[in-house]
């Protein structure tokens, strides 16, 4: 979780009332007064989400419209391929794609989903970065495109295996959907932008809900008895055994989208030799390590013990030597797992699945095998 | 028997030199759902508001910390095998380790159970 660094009061996210009433434990989060958990605890709803459905506000992440000047969607696509290194221009209407914004350095300014509504762009970009990623679109792309932060609408995540048949109740299309598919869809007569995605591993959705709605919908969800209210804590570990990268944690703008082991984001027309070839900052860092690797790698790490290794835990290449090869980004334990479980950066050599290292936890070295991601399989509708 | 508690929710049961120390179940439900318990190795010795143990929950790691000066008589390995117990029965069966009281005098400054309610109302 992030620290508070300023005094500034803490905001509310549209469910504010909803999550007291519902008895979740607030705290502050990204500048946000969030619920960590409510009252079944982080492994009930960890458990509940991947057994039947679990509702998360994520209303505090940022939600951007990008329109071309010229009215051309194309426009806005290419315009914002000189921000990511990923093929914007390449996503189809109705569909979407994880992106990152990356800095001169080759470095992760913020990871983002990037969807084409058709006429417009719509960004989701994470709490903590939102207004710098705002600052950063108006300031590199107001040659070509409008930014518009939707600040009036809240974001709900439906994740689980009984996400579509909970929303398919309140919109008749769902199920058609595939995973990363992404519009404007009415759900309960509101207007809605939906995907067909998350950040838990599960099947699932994402709504856009205008905020002055976001209270009702929720509620239309939360009738259903297969759906409870999911916070923070569980958005955690469930996004851990998935595998998937925490802003701030896992990236940062210290680690290329290459030494996150993120490359399969960055597609053939972006790279060396591709149609479009670069042209995003950082492009010389990231296509050299395409081409020959990047010196290090996040990798996935299970603890060969019980004991849970945390975020900052220094990693080491044997049980012995003085001088850490690297560090664990997120740990925890993995309540579907029934383990403990991590990610962390590694030397490229001792990043193969399997490889032995340690990690020195209250003065001991702990054991850690280099594993597969995700942790958990994956149950995206593709 | 006398029970005592710390201001940092351990309790400690007194009986003659030998005090059995545990979390209370108001810590317990603080630290949510317990993964993970490392207990002090029997026969060490422990100085007051020494890092003795350790509980993890999903989220977070948590410092128990010796109440007392004294040595680590026995351990609760039914707490490590079964960290779960410790939000079932934090009062009782999830006791952490007895210590040997080296110094009686520590536990003038512990809480009675009246003044412990008082703290966490």
């Amino acid at each position: 979780m992030l620290a508070r660094d300023d005094l500034s009061p803490l905001k509310r996210t549209p469910l504010h009332a909803l999550h007291v009433s519902l008895a979740g434990k607030m705290v502050p989060f990204a500048g946000y007064e969030m619920p960590v958990q409510y009252a079944p605890g982080v492994l009930r709803e960890h458990l509940h989400t991947r057994a039947a459905a679990g509702l998360f506000d994520v209303s505090h992440m940022g939600q951007i419209a990008v329109r071309a000047k010229s009215g051309r969607i194309e426009d806005a696509a290419r315009a914002l391929e000189r921000l990511v290194p990923q093929d914007i221009a390449g996503v189809a209407p109705g569909r979407q794609r994880y992106a990152q914004f990356t800095n001169d350095g080759g470095g992760i300014l913020d990871d983002l989903m990037v969807a084409n509504f058709g006429d417009y762009l719509f960004l989701v970009v994470n709490a903590a970065c939102k207004e710098a990623d705002e600052a950063h679109l108006r300031d590199r792309l107001s040659d070509a495109c409008t930014i518009e932060p939707l600040r009036a609408r809240a974001l709900l995540a439906l994740q689980g295996p009984k996400a579509e048949s909970a929303l398919a109740k309140l919109c008749a299309d769902v199920g058609a959907m595939r995973f990363m598919d992404s519009g404007p869809r009415s759900v309960a007569g509101l207007d809605c932008f939906v995907s067909r995605s998350g950040y838990t591993g599960e099947d699932g959705f994402e709504i856009s809900v205008p905020a002055e709605h976001a209270e009702q919908l929720a509620k239309r969800l939360l009738v259903n008895g297969d759906v409870l209210p999911i916070g923070l804590g569980a958005r955690d570990s469930l996004r851990l055994e998935a595998g998937l990268c925490l802003y701030g944690h896992d990236i940062d703008t210290t680690t290329t989208p290459v030494e996150a082991t993120l490359e399969w984001s960055i597609q053939k027309s972006r790279r060396a030799g591709g149609a479009r070839p670069g042209g995003f900052p950082g492009a010389e860092t990231i296509l050299a390590q395409l081409a020959d690797g990047a010196a290090r790698r996040r990798v996935g790490l299970r603890p060969e013990g019980r004991a849970p290794v945390r975020e900052g835990s220094p990693l080491f290449a044997d049980a012995a030597s003085s001088q850490p090869i690297g560090t664990v980004t997120s740990g925890g334990f993995g309540p579907s797992l029934n383990a403990p479980l991590a990610m962390g950066y590694v030397p490229a050599s001792l990043a193969a699945t399997g490889t032995l290292v340690f990690a020195e936890v209250r003065g001991q070295r702990l054991p850690l095998r280099v594993a597969a991601t995700p942790f958990v399989p994956n149950t995206y509708k593709r | 028997m006398t029970t005592l508690f710390t201001s940092d929710h351990e309790w400690l049961r007194i009986d003659g030199d030998v005090a059995t120390i545990g979390i209370t179940d108001y810590a317990q439900s603080q630290l949510g759902d317990v993964v993970f318990v490392e207990l002090p190795k029997v026969g060490r010795s422990l100085k007051k508001a020494e890092a003795a143990a350790v509980v993890e929950s999903v989220k977070a790691a948590s410092d128990v910390y010796a109440p007392i000066t004294g040595e680590v008589l026995e351990v609760n390995d039914a707490i490590t095998s079964e960290p779960a117990l410790v939000n079932s029965d934090a009062g009782g069966k999830a006791w952490f380790f007895k210590i040997k009281i080296a110094d009686k005098g520590e536990l003038g400054g512990l809480m009675d159970e009246a003044a412990y309610k008082a703290h966490t109302a």
